[in-house]
């Protein structure tokens, strides 16, 4: 139950922070300031909930054989690719603002019912992190649907370029409600929250967006998964060395 | 995408409870539901405000300085529009 409970919350935090530095890549190429500024507060609150979620990680893991217990920092940076446990949709490269914005739209119409979901978890550091992190996260829903309805049910160019984006993305959108017995057992004890009903809602939301945008839904395909496993694409790779590269070159570098 | 192709919104911060929303800045957006999110990113992330007005700053009609003399100028002599021009009667005690 522990090495579950460890895998479980690495998963959470580890979804936030690369999705974080994914958006961050897109500062400063948004297509207008507001929305780079836009894009970096996502960016920050989801930062700020891969903190939370490691600090607790390191809690679980307890102290290591040299005593020391392990920061939200070895997480982030001490880390190799096939210990980061995050679903592939949310370390997919970049592709145009559409399909930026409709990853993270795909991803926060899961994220808001799955944290309010964890805050009647029976883990009193889960449920507080989701206290905190329901309300960023509507927020984050809020402003990748304004975008999806407006791309969607915008010119000719908009549509196409959200629906492509939507057609591109969906076969990721299945690991996000994967189940295996990392989570079955933490289903049952109440600590995590059920998958079944998470994606019930997801669909809900996703319906109603994707009609006012205009947009099909996808039927649902084979699905890919394998980050939650540790096994990821190429592009990976990149988007871990340059979030690991100063931490790597300059251990214990502070400023 | 160009920076033309989104109008200019003005946007007024109310601080708190009971105080008046205050010209705080612009932001461009394509929309009025947008121009609030961007208003909330740019002008209330250190909790500086509890409500948000946008209005498209095309919708604002300025008066114009060249008229500053005949707008402003006819008050400054009427002191008796000022509550400090009337003497208070000693009978009023508390005002």
């Amino acid at each position: 139950m522990v090495d579950a409970l460890l895998t479980y919350t690495l998963r959470n935090g580890d979804r936030a922070l690369v999705l974080a530095q994914r958006l961050l890549e897109v500062v400063t190429h948004a297509p207008e300031i507001e929305e780079d500024l836009a894009v970096s507060n996502l960016a920050l609150d989801l930062i700020g909930q891969a903190r939370a979620l490691y600090t607790y990680a390191g809690e679980i893991e307890g102290p290591t054989p040299d005593g020391t217990i392990r920061d939200e920092d070895h997480y982030a940076y001490w880390r190799d690719q096939h210990e980061f446990v995050n679903p592939l949709l949310v370390e997919l490269p970049n592709g145009d603002f559409a399909h930026v914005i409709t990853r993270q739209f795909l991803h926060d119409a899961f994220a808001l019912p799955y944290w309010q979901a964890m805050v009647t978890s029976t883990d009193a550091t889960l449920s507080a992190i989701a206290g905190k992190a329901v309300k960023e996260t509507a927020y984050h829903l809020r402003h990748s649907q304004s975008w999806v309805i407006r791309l969607g049910d915008g010119t000719d160019e908009s549509h196409g370029r959200a629906q492509a984006a939507v057609d591109g993305l969906w076969r990721y959108t299945g690991e996000l409600f994967e189940t295996d017995e990392v989570e079955s057992d933490l289903v049952a004890a109440g600590i995590a929250a059920d998958p079944t009903a998470i994606r019930d809602r997801w669909r809900e939301i996703v319906a109603a967006t994707f009609a006012e945008a205009t947009l099909a839904t996808p039927d649902d395909g084979p699905m890919q998964s394998g980050g939650r496993t540790g096994r990821h694409s190429e592009s990976f790779s990149f988007l871990l060395g340059e979030l690991q590269v100063l931490a790597r070159a300059h251990p214990g570098a502070s400023w | 995408m160009n920076s033309s192709s989104w109008p200019l919104w003005e946007v007024f911060v109310r601080a708190r409870r009971g105080v008046s929303h205050v010209h705080a800045g612009t932001v461009h957006a394509p929309d009025a539901e947008l121009a609030l999110q961007n208003a909330r990113d740019l002008f209330t992330r250190r909790s500086e405000g509890v409500s948000l007005w946008v209005v498209r700053s095309s919708d604002i009609t300025a008066s114009d300085p060249a008229d500053r003399d005949a707008l402003f100028d006819p008050a400054d002599d009427k002191t008796f529009r000022h509550p400090t021009d009337f003497e208070l009667p000693d009978e009023v005690a508390n005002m």
